[in-house]
């Protein structure tokens, strides 16, 4: 494909539509919209469909109940909308039906600066609904970050039946950049597990060596139950130990199994750095730009940017705490994924830099904290 | 002359045996026939069941999908429609039927039930009406009538309910139809009309929730609130013949709204067809 000067949430709807994504219910949300809005106009030309449901309660239910009937779906959405999500983003782990969240942070809590940009979802995103559950968080930084990452979440959320959620911020979602998007072709897309038994020996959550079910639509002739209540193999209720301990044990399993498939990270300049810059989203192009001026003065200062930040890779950090003294971390929020780096680094390792009032962190802002 | 036996057999037929039973449902509730009714309609419209989807919300009724050998579905609480939204638009083939408690659907769920009628979406709405939340234990639900007590309404209701049928069409329902739990065989017959009908359409089975509701009310056991909705309801050619005063105060059973046309389905399939022309052209 020609480059093209694209904007984050278009490379977001064109990742979906490569991915499979044939299904999409959201309700208007800035600075989220523009998904929406390119694929009520994509979508049924491919065959697809397209709804604006009545809120984001209903958007989502309606994209898990279009995943169990086959199709890849997703929603866009940003804080107000992903707080109301949050009951049926734990239906989706429980029941283990793929789906693709997206929530283009903006500044909060409630309303906040609807236009700003923030990165204040990221405990949000990982325990916004109740109960434990795994969950897969991805959070691109740039245009074809969004694009490839898109696709990757659909992957991820065939691959494992989970829901995933896309973590995108204002400025990633409204910037624009070159792309130079890959054709379709060469683009990998994983579809879920389909199963070659009949159906009597079907059963929607058995254990198998992956840890992942197939999962059949519902139509095809299997006739299975799903439920939000804890289930034996078959689907149906149950409230003995000996189903939901291996049930519990299986979902964690399944993510914590296949870290190094699910775990993304990108390293610049780590080997040997005293201070590391770790960052995620569009703050982590303020940060790389930072390290490369501290370099340039002579501070030995490494880079690490998480595209996934849930589950928190942890070994990456403890192997960069373990060489580097310093890690600076910047986020656009008072301190959520720097909880994470202290509890595997140490609180006197880490150093914050945040803002929550809708500005952008400087790479000079970052600068001094690595000369600081 | 063997129809009851042959019954008895078809709605075996349709349980699900793998499944742990008895039902979770007190003894004498009303639910149960509710599904038989279901079975009932669907057996006689001889439809695949392969084919046939049952999503319910939370509650008693929310239940009913897991005994049922169909592609089942039990949601979050009030959603059941929104998630058999995105079931038919991606398998419209299917039937998809929703069931759902009269809180479930006019409560917390009550912004999906208007807007699924508004778009006309080809889905079957059966609420159990019993005027209570029976499975959190008889507080008052949207159809809860004035002065009757709940658990929450110690001294009386004075919240007017919902007339769930007038909702319905004035939101934009294809068929809405009314009966009882006692009306057992009218309430396939209704069913099955319903299930055939493009668009939405909605079924009250007005039922009774006799261990909340009817306790709290000193209503009686069961039977006795079985035997009210005998006495208490009318067909609509019945009504008809009542004083408005008359007929506020009873059940009115029948087909209350039927219209064809298309349902939200048919006409994204049109959009579908046009911008899929507008790509090749
Ligand atoms: C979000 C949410 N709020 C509250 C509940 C608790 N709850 C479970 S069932 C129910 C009401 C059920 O009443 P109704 O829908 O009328 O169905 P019935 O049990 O009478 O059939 C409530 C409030 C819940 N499960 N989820
Ligand atoms: S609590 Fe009421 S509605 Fe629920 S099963 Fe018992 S009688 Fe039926």
């Amino acid at each position: 494909m020609t480059a093209q000067f694209m904007q984050g949430n278009t490379a977001c709807a064109e990742g979906a539509l490569v991915a499979g994504c044939r299904f999409f219910a959201g309700y208007p949300i800035t600075p989220s919209s523009e998904i929406a809005e390119i694929l009520s106009y994509r979508l049924p030309a491919l065959g697809g469909k397209f709804i604006q449901m009545e809120d984001e309660i209903a958007s989502l239910a309606a994209v898990i109940g279009a995943s169990v009937g086959g199709m890849k779906a997703m929603t866009a959405t940003s804080g107000p909308g992903f707080s109301l999500m949050q009951e049926n983003i734990g239906y989706a782990a429980m029941t283990e039906i793929p789906c693709v969240i997206v929530n283009v942070q903006r500044t909060g809590p409630s309303t906040g600066l609807p236009t700003s940009p923030a990165q204040g979802d990221v405990m949000q995103s990982r325990w916004g609904t109740h109960g434990d559950h795994p969950i897969i968080v991805l959070s691109p930084s740039s245009v074809m970050e969004t694009f490839r990452l898109t696709v990757t979440a659909f992957n991820f959320s065939e691959k494992y039946r989970t829901p995933v959620i896309l973590l995108m911020d204002e400025v990633v979602a409204h910037m624009r950049e070159k792309v130079d998007l890959p054709a379709p072709e060469q683009v990998e897309v994983v579809d879920r597990i389909q199963t070659n038994v009949p159906p009597e020996w079907y059963f929607p959550y058995e254990e198998t060596a992956s840890d992942v079910p197939p999962l059949v639509s519902f139509g095809q002739g299997f006739r299975y139950h799903i439920t939000g209540l804890f289930h034996d193999v078959r689907g149906f209720p149950t409230e003995r130990l000996d189903e939901i301990q291996p049930w519990l044990k299986r979902v964690f399993a399944k993510i914590n199994n296949n870290l190094s498939d699910i775990l993304m990270y990108e390293e610049e300049d780590t080997r040997g750095a005293r201070t590391v810059v770790l960052a995620y989203g569009s703050t982590a192009r303020s940060a790389r730009h930072a390290v490369r001026l501290a370099r340039a003065r002579r501070h030995k200062a490494g880079f690490c940017k998480l595209l996934t930040i849930w589950p928190f890779p942890e070994e990456a950090v403890e192997r960069l705490a373990h060489t580097a003294k310093r890690i600076v971390v910047p986020e656009m929020n008072l301190g959520q994924l720097a909880l994470e780096v202290e509890r595997v680094a140490g609180r006197h390792k880490v150093r914050r830099v945040n803002r929550a009032d809708g500005e952008m962190i400087t790479p000079q802002q970052i600068l001094e904290a690595i000369e600081g | 002359m063997h129809t009851e036996l042959r019954e008895k057999h078809e709605i075996y037929d349709y349980l699900r045996h793998s499944k742990k039973f008895p039902v979770m449902w007190c003894a004498g509730c009303g639910i149960g026939i509710v599904l038989g009714a279901i079975i009932r309609a669907i057996d006689r419209m001889g439809l695949d069941r392969d084919r046939v989807a049952m999503v319910s919300g939370i509650g008693c009724t929310g239940r009913m999908p897991v005994y049922v050998d169909f592609n089942t579905m039990h949601t979050t609480h009030g959603r059941a429609l929104a998630f058999a939204t995105g079931l038919k638009l991606a398998r419209p083939d299917m039937y998809v039927l929703v069931v759902m408690g009269d809180g479930d659907a006019l409560a917390i769920g009550g912004n999906h039930f208007i807007h699924a009628a508004r778009r006309n979406m080809d889905l079957t709405a059966i609420v159990v009406n019993n005027n209570i939340y029976g499975m959190t234990g008889g507080q008052y639900s949207p159809t809860t009538p004035l002065h009757m007590r709940a658990t929450t309404a110690p001294y009386g209701n004075i919240e007017p309910p919902f007339p769930l049928c007038e909702l319905a069409k004035a939101a934009g329902a294809s068929f809405v139809a009314r009966s009882t739990v006692y009306h057992a065989t009218e309430l396939d017959r209704l069913i099955e009309q319903a299930i055939a009908r493009r668009g939405f359409s909605v079924v009250e089975a007005v039922s009774y929730c006799h261990t909340t509701y009817g306790r709290l009310n000193r209503l009686g056991a069961a039977v006795d609130m079985m035997r009210w909705l005998k006495e208490n309801s009318v067909t609509l050619a019945q009504a008809e013949k009542m004083s408005p005063e008359e007929r506020e105060t009873k059940i009115v059973r029948g087909i209350l709204l039927d219209r064809e046309g298309p349902g939200y389905v048919d006409l994204y399939d049109e959009i579908i067809r046009q911008a899929k022309a507008a790509e090749n052209g």
